[in-house]
């Protein structure tokens, strides 16, 4: 019998497979159905911060608009009692996904002000998720503003949110960053149980036709897990937080890659979007069947088989493999 | 101080005033708040009243903040929070010097050059002055004269349209959407420059036979409200920056002097002859001279442009009954109105008549006049020798469906009144006084959905089955608007509305298709956004159609809950997801073996969500009940699928060649040879 349990965030999992934050989590039947192929735990959507404040301010503005201007009317649009603006119906539907499936559910938070982070953070864990995955995503404009600030924004965030909750915090990490080993450091010092790899960004692209931004959704595909799987490889063993991968995660054997770079979890969300909520039981099945032919017994025993922690200089290591691809590289036209 | 005119001046100094001043516009912006600044100047009269103790006062505004707007979101209350202190942070007392003399006479009401009456009349009420006219000054039936809307210089809009004359493909879509005529177009002579105040701008005009002329595109800088509508209408982005567009928005405080001589210098310039335009194009409409202008409607209005439109293409000849709402309140409110003539004096002559029975009484119009021509073509006939065999016979036998055979009859009956003058019998003292009614007039009947669809239905329905050659535009906001945004038989279902504040449960009403039962009655559902040029060519052929003639107008609306610089878009958005289908329903094609009925606008190709999403009328429910407005929205769904669906098989129906009636046969199932 292989053992495909991991140890994520303190958390026993039954497997590595978690689904990470997606629309799909917005309703519960999918949630149900999520426990039902087998994910070992569930992120929830995220709490953007930035969009509760938005939507509020729409809503306002929407109501107000031309509003006490006119004697005969006063305003035009009803006045309801209740608007569902704030963080509340996120946190409900968390505390419904925490009643309706026993795996663990963790809340996941988009926030702009420090004031946001923590009290959402805090109204999160309050809900009843047994974790937080902070979805750290902020995009300098401003050219004065140096790469170290903006880290230390970051560090200071977590440090905040760890200090006004309990339960474990991930955080959830963007690639562009000059060292990633030193910021992934300083987040484990600041507090981070688990450093979940990489973010993804919805990219605006350009319509040439109507000299317009248009916003993509493009899903993600096998070949992105690729420089996730070196990243977690070059930190496995050298922070504490537990490592997770997220982002191309497609199929049992890419889970495998996963386990074998030293990650705790492999998240999915394109590969449901793609091929149904159903397709987590096709990644357990692959993953348990490769374990099989391989004789492999469980998930831990494999688990930074292949970090670079068993090699001396891993930036000599490589700079070996890039140059032995390169020199092996043909035209594939010849 | 020295900037105010002498007489503010000495009245602060005689009545030992405090001057204080907020600039409450930049206070609002910073404070998010955009454009509204009554919570900024409510701060401000607080702090400075004394009606309570300033600490009190300020406490007492945020607990009512608190109360007010907690339920919009913590930002909300944080927002107005933050407006109150910003306010405070703002306001600045003003030193009164001692001896104050800036010079600066008080602007006149209107300029000297204005009409007598507006003169005595309209601008002591724009003075506000109005209760101390004796009742002798207005006029004895209560028919007030028009084009009184261009004396009020208003000067609301903080920034205003400014046209970039190399990048302009001279589209004309500007000039169409603009709900207060304050964009207006034309071409001239290129020697009518001379004179040209310096910033005058003109361009080579985009129209083949017109080359050797200018053509400008000028914006009223007092008149216009600011609403950005043109702006996003815009075609052309630049190439270097695409941001910037061939009408751009710029602050109007420093443009005001300069873009106030341009504009009295163009209207000096003629205006285009409609005979040498095509009325059915957009780009030619532009030229043509509105007579509906400057009106008090919302910056943004979804209404006005079509009224605008109306009197474009045939307001020198129209006559208007005008329902109770909006389009009273902006069309015929006192002191001003925005109804117009041209140079030769022709315009809509207009009254407003009750929700109840605006129908008919523009039914009873409309037989008045008929009467009138009958009467005068009978005493006509009669006085045939005196007047002259060939003008009484041109007279009588005029064709009147092209420009240039109105004008000629036009000038006929001004001959008419000349010889009648030399006349003695009274006969001719009546042909006289009814010489105007053989020129072509026609009736338009216009109101909003509250008097359409509802309170007025039955009477409307009453007219379009008499048969009778009146033209009906309904101005579809979906709700009542005027009077806040009441629930309307027009509303659609999903929307939120008063009296509908769970979302309105059934589907709109299908006014059109009701219409088009009777099959003698045009019928047209148009949205200026969706296709500005089937817009205009359903007016072109309404006009034209021997008989009722129905056009229902797609309004956005201040009601609808967004911000309206966008409605052309809403409006293109709500044609694409197959919420407002277009179509032209024209009873005459029946004879020549077509289909009555043609589609304008393709099968939905937007899911119907995404038009709704963009309007807080939809998007209130979501926030208020979710469940409830998934559920509206599949049923409303299934309304925009089931209509499109009749819409499409009643266009297909084959309709056999000289058919008096439409011979309905199965879909896909015509005869084969």
């Amino acid at each position: 019998m292989i053992d495909l349990s991991s140890n994520y965030l303190g958390m026993k999992l039954k497997n590595p497979v978690v689904v990470s934050a997606s629309p799909l989590q917005k309703h519960l039947d999918n949630i149900r159905r999520m426990e039902d192929a087998g994910a070992a735990a569930i992120v929830m959507h995220s709490l953007f911060e930035e969009q509760i404040e938005l939507e509020s301010r729409e809503l306002n503005r929407s109501l107000d608009e031309g509003t006490e201007s006119f004697a005969e009317s006063l305003h035009y649009l009803p006045d309801l009692e209740r608007y569902n603006l704030g963080p509340e119906s996120y946190l409900e539907h968390l505390a419904d996904a925490k009643r309706t499936v026993a795996i663990p559910i963790m809340g996941s938070l988009n926030g702009v002000s420090p004031g946001g982070w923590t009290r959402y953070a805090r109204m999160i864990e309050q809900a009843g998720a047994d974790a937080i995955e902070l979805n750290t995503y902020y995009v300098p404009t401003d050219p004065d503003v140096t790469g170290a600030t903006i880290e230390q924004m970051y560090f200071d965030l977590v440090a905040q949110v760890r200090a006004s909750v309990r339960i474990p915090l991930a955080v959830k990490l963007s690639p562009m960053f000059s060292s990633l080993p030193n910021v992934a450091k300083q987040f484990d010092r600041s507090g981070a149980d688990a450093l979940v790899l990489f973010n993804r960004f919805y990219q605006p692209d350009f319509d040439l036709e109507a000299l317009d931004i248009v916003q993509t959704l493009e899903l993600s595909h096998s070949y992105e897990l690729l420089p996730r799987l070196n990243w977690i490889a070059i930190l496995f063993g050298r922070i504490h937080a537990d490592l997770a991968v997220t982002g191309g995660v497609h199929t049992g054997t890419d889970a495998v890659k996963c386990m074998m770079a030293g990650a705790r979890a492999a998240m999915v969300t394109s590969a449901l979007l793609e091929r149904g909520i159903g397709h987590i039981s096709s990644i357990l099945d692959g993953a348990r069947k490769w374990m099989e032919e391989h004789e492999y017994s469980s998930v831990t025993e494999m688990q930074g088989c292949m970090a670079r922690r068993s090699v001396i200089d891993p930036a000599a290591f490589e700079r070996a493999n890039y140059m032995k691809v390169l020199s092996s590289y043909t035209f594939k036209s010849r | 101080m020295n900037h105010l005119p002498a007489p503010v001046q000495d009245e602060i100094q005689r009545k030992k005033l405090r001057l204080f001043l907020i600039d409450a516009d930049s206070v609002a912006q910073s404070a998010g708040m955009g454009r509204r600044i009554n919570t900024i100047m409510q701060t401000c009269f607080f702090a400075l009243s004394g009606v309570l103790p300033r600490g009190q006062a300020i406490a007492a505004i945020k607990h009512a903040i608190q109360r007010n707007y907690s339920r919009r979101g913590e930002a909300v209350v944080q927002m107005n929070f933050a407006a109150v202190d910003s306010a405070l942070a703002h306001l600045h007392e003003v030193k009164i010097p001692e001896e104050a003399g800036s010079g600066i006479p008080m602007r006149p009401p209107v300029p000297a050059s204005a009409p007598d009456f507006v003169q005595k009349v309209t601008a002591r009420m724009l003075a506000g002055e109005g209760d101390l006219l004796p009742v002798s000054a207005l006029p004895v039936d209560g028919t007030f004269p028009s084009g009184t809307s261009r004396w009020e210089k208003r000067n609301i809009a903080l920034s205003i349209p400014v046209w970039d004359e190399e990048l302009c493909i001279q589209c004309g879509k500007c000039v169409l959407v603009c709900p207060h005529s304050v964009i207006r177009a034309k071409i001239y002579d290129p020697e009518k420059l001379d004179g040209a105040p310096a910033q005058f701008k003109s361009a080579t005009p985009r129209w083949k036979e017109f080359e050797r002329l200018r053509y400008t595109l000028q914006v009223a800088p007092e008149d216009c409200t600011g609403c950005s509508l043109c702006v996003e209408v815009c075609p052309v982005k630049s190439k270097s920056e695409v941001k910037h567009r061939a009408i751009n928005m710029e602050p109007q405080a420093p443009l005001r002097q300069q873009e106030t001589a341009n504009w009295d210098f163009f209207l000096g310039l003629p205006e285009a002859n409609p005979e040498e335009l095509h009325l059915g194009h957009v780009k030619d409409v532009q030229l043509l001279e509105p007579l509906f202008e400057f009106s008090g409607a919302c910056a943004g209005c979804g209404e006005t442009p079509y009224i605008k439109l109306l009197t474009q293409l045939f307001g020198d000849r129209a006559v208007i009954a005008n329902a109770t709402g909006c389009s009273s309140i902006y069309g015929g409110n006192l002191p001003t109105t925005p109804y117009t003539v041209n140079k030769e004096g022709y315009g809509p002559a207009w009254s407003n008549s009750l929700f109840e029975d605006n129908a008919e009484f523009g039914l009873g119009i409309r037989l008045a006049l008929d009467k009138q021509e009958e009467y005068a073509r009978a005493l006509l006939k009669r006085l045939g020798g005196e007047v002259g065999d060939v003008l009484t016979r041109e007279l009588l036998d005029a064709g009147q469906s092209r420009e240039a055979e109105i004008r000629d009859q036009r000038e006929r009956v001004k001959l008419l009144k000349t010889k009648l003058a030399a006349i003695e019998a009274p006969e001719a003292r009546d042909l006289l006084a009814l010489a105007d009614a053989l020129v072509k007039k026609i009736v338009w009947i216009v109101g909003g959905d509250g008097w359409a669809y509802d309170i007025g239905y039955g009477g409307l329905d009453h007219v379009l089955a008499s048969g009778a050659n009146v033209k009906i535009l309904v101005l579809d906001t979906e709700v009542y608007s005027n009077t806040g945004g009441q629930r309307s038989k027009a509303t659609p279902r999903a929307a939120v509305a008063r009296f509908a504040f769970g979302g309105k449960s059934t589907p709109k009403k299908d006014l059109a298709l009701m219409a088009m039962s009777y099959g003698n009655v045009y019928v047209a559902r148009i949205a200026m956004g969706g296709s500005d040029t089937q817009t205009v060519k359903a007016f072109v052929e309404a006009e034209a159609f021997p008989g009722p003639s129905l056009l229902l107008a797609f309004s956005h609306c201040i009601a609808h809950g967004y911000d309206l610089m966008h409605g052309m878009e809403q409006q293109k958005a709500a044609v694409q997801s197959g919420y407002w289908p277009l179509f032209r329903y024209d009873p005459q094609l029946v004879q020549r073996g077509l289909n009555p009925l043609q589609l304008d606008s393709r099968p939905p190709s937007m899911p119907l969500e995404q038009y709704m999403r963009n309007e807080t009328r939809f998007t209130l429910l979501n926030h208020s009940q979710p469940e409830k407005a998934q559920e509206l929205l599949e049923l409303a769904r299934s309304d925009v699928d089931q209509r499109w669906k009749l819409y499409e098989s009643l266009a297909q129906i084959h309709v056999a060649r000289d058919a008096k009636v439409a011979e309905p046969v199965q879909v896909g199932k015509e005869e084969k040879p």
